[in-house]
């Protein structure tokens, strides 16, 4: 290119940059200001089967031990031991150590009732790792029977309704 | 102030018996400490804020907003981190050089707030050399910038310091060949001088004088930029060769200084370029009030001198930065030939342009300025309008 060729190009390229950059920067910003400046919760806009920090509904637990014999790396640990006396099964412990968990979803498959499944809560930080270590039971606690028919205690019957809803999405999503 | 010093040393005064030139070095002592305080150090730390504001959002992120209202305290925040941290001396550096290197930096700086008019009244010293007296302090900076790099004992922040001052004495060369044109058509060196010479309206500023001014300028804007070792040509600092080239041994306080000279540099770039094209602190005749004047043109000046520095910012969010060689060419093979041919013309259009036609080419070259906005905004419409057909979400994004 000649010499006055290169100042004419140089001038006018460097002209429609600058125009470009100018109307990016009347534009609006993509940034999401994560996590004080949302208008609606991230952990709202997640699909149903999200896989974040585990959870278990107490209620409808059968003690089964099936999560804990699936937990690829043992960090769920179950102590279920039948009564003596009332002959039924006492859930003592059930712990998830939530530093270990690689949120591989292993455990809530094989749930018969969908006890145990991810929530869309996702942030875990916190300040030491035994408080990552969750312990749900609190007092021991007879675990769930499932019934014959339809499940008629009020109480429970959302929360299993729920469960099965979870298990249904996994199973829906395997025939595809 | 010599009133002042007369005042306080003469009889009755509160320092009666000191030696006259003793306290008038006091007081210009502390003057200085009061500008760099109250006006040099803010005016650095807001430009850095607004420069990370600004680079942001070309860059369509946010950038600084959680310090103060829109972020605007971050450069306090910012400051204080940096003067709490630890200041390190390596110890294969020459500690010597190694910490005075800074403050010369800094020194080269400050020293130009000396001549800089705010006002027809607020100027530290109207020195009869002003333009002069810039250009000399300046230099001061490769003396701080070279030193740094050689005192680090680091093979980038000796790059860094060396290509720093090849670019710093080249680029002088084209700055000064730009100025020259301003001297010629003004006939003083004063920055006061100049700006008188120039008007409140646009086609009474150098910028529109003639076809030659208005390329001295953008030489000048140019080599400024080069000067101050601002992208485009921030090869002293870069980061993807040299780490951060010349101060990439200095950590704290130090480190900070560096900072505050190349942020403090850009509004005295636009302090310069308003000076000498822009017509200063000129504002139409509107008040008689003198206080309220002085401020007027004060905010003038401040106004137009920062519509500089965003366009600094705006060119470092714009183009890549240039190679050595590209650098060098661009200065010895077009812009020294160019403002040399400035220089020239521009003392021939003084002796054979007529009076008459000399406002015809002013307001000719005002419309074409206008022009050139016109066209300009047309292009960032264009833009717009593109981006909008192209990705239609981009305007409701269900999370912002």
């Amino acid at each position: 290119m000649g010499y006055f060729t290169n100042i004419k190009e140089s001038v006018a390229t460097i002209f429609e940059g600058m125009s470009v950059t100018f109307s990016h920067f009347i534009r609006r910003p993509y940034t999401v200001q994560y996590p004080d400046r949302v208008p609606i919760r991230i952990q709202d806009t997640l699909p149903f089967r999200y896989r974040g920090i585990l959870e278990v509904d107490l209620e409808i637990c059968t003690g089964c031990l099936a999560c804990e014999r699936a937990c690829p790396i043992d960090c769920i640990v179950i102590d279920a031991k039948k009564d003596p006396q009332t002959k039924a099964m006492m859930l003592t412990r059930f712990d998830i150590d939530i530093a270990k968990c690689m949120y591989c979803g292993l455990c809530s498959e094989p749930c018969p009732t969908g006890s145990i499944h991810h929530t869309s809560e996702f942030e875990g930080a916190d300040y030491s790792l035994e408080s990552m270590l969750r312990r749900f039971v609190k007092t021991p606690v007879i675990a769930y029977k499932p019934k014959k028919g339809p499940e008629t205690d009020p109480e429970i019957a959302p929360i299993l309704d729920r469960g099965m809803a979870y298990l249904g999405d996994f199973a829906a999503a395997g025939e595809e | 102030m010599k009133g002042l010093v007369a005042q306080l040393t003469g009889q009755g005064g509160s320092l009666a018996g000191m030696p006259y030139e003793l306290v008038a070095a006091l007081v210009m002592l502390l003057f200085g400490a009061i500008v760099v305080f109250v006006f040099v150090l803010p005016v650095a730390g807001v430009t850095s804020w607004l420069e990370r504001r600004v680079w942001a959002r070309i860059q369509s992120r946010v950038g600084p907003n959680r310090v103060g209202p829109q972020g605007f305290l971050q450069w306090l925040a910012d400051g204080i981190k940096n003067m709490l941290k630890e200041d390190i001396i390596p110890t294969a550096a020459d500690r010597w050089l190694f910490s005075i290197a800074p403050y010369l930096v800094v020194i080269g700086f400050v020293a130009t707030f000396a001549v800089i008019p705010f006002g027809a009244n607020l100027v530290v010293a109207d020195l009869n050399i002003g333009i002069l007296y810039i250009t000399a302090v300046t230099g001061l900076v490769v003396v701080g910038v070279l030193m740094a790099g050689w005192a680090s004992n680091n093979k980038w922040s000796l790059l860094g310091g060396i290509r720093s001052a090849a670019q710093i004495v080249s680029y002088e060369i084209p700055a000064g060949l730009s100025i020259f044109p301003i001297v010629l058509l003004t006939g003083t060196l004063s920055m006061q001088g100049i700006i008188q010479a120039q008007g409140w309206a646009p086609w009474h500023w150098f910028l529109f004088h003639s076809p030659f001014t208005f390329a001295a300028f953008f030489i000048f804007f140019v080599a400024a930029l080069a000067e101050g070792n601002r992208t485009p040509f921030d090869l002293p600092e870069a980061e993807s060769e040299l780490v951060a080239g010349f101060c990439t041994e200095y950590s704290g306080m130090r480190y900070l200084l560096f900072f505050l000279a190349e942020w403090g540099n850009l509004y005295v770039i636009g302090a310069i370029v308003t000076t000498l094209f822009l017509g200063g602190w000129q504002v139409p005749h509107v008040t008689d009030n003198p206080v309220l004047l002085a401020v007027l043109q004060f905010v003038t000046f401040f106004l137009k001198s920062y519509f500089w520095v965003f366009i600094a910012m705006w060119v470092r969010a714009t183009l890549p930065r240039v190679r050595v060689d590209q650098l060098m060419t661009l200065c010895w093979l077009y812009m020294v030939p160019i403002a040399l041919v400035n220089l020239v013309a521009t003392a021939i259009w003084m002796t054979v342009v007529p009076a008459g036609v000399d406002r015809m080419v002013q307001l000719a070259m005002t419309a074409m300025g206008a022009g050139i906005i016109v066209f300009f905004f047309s292009r960032v419409r264009f833009h717009l309008r593109r981006a909008k057909l192209r990705d239609i979400d981009y305007y409701y994004s269900p999370i912002i």
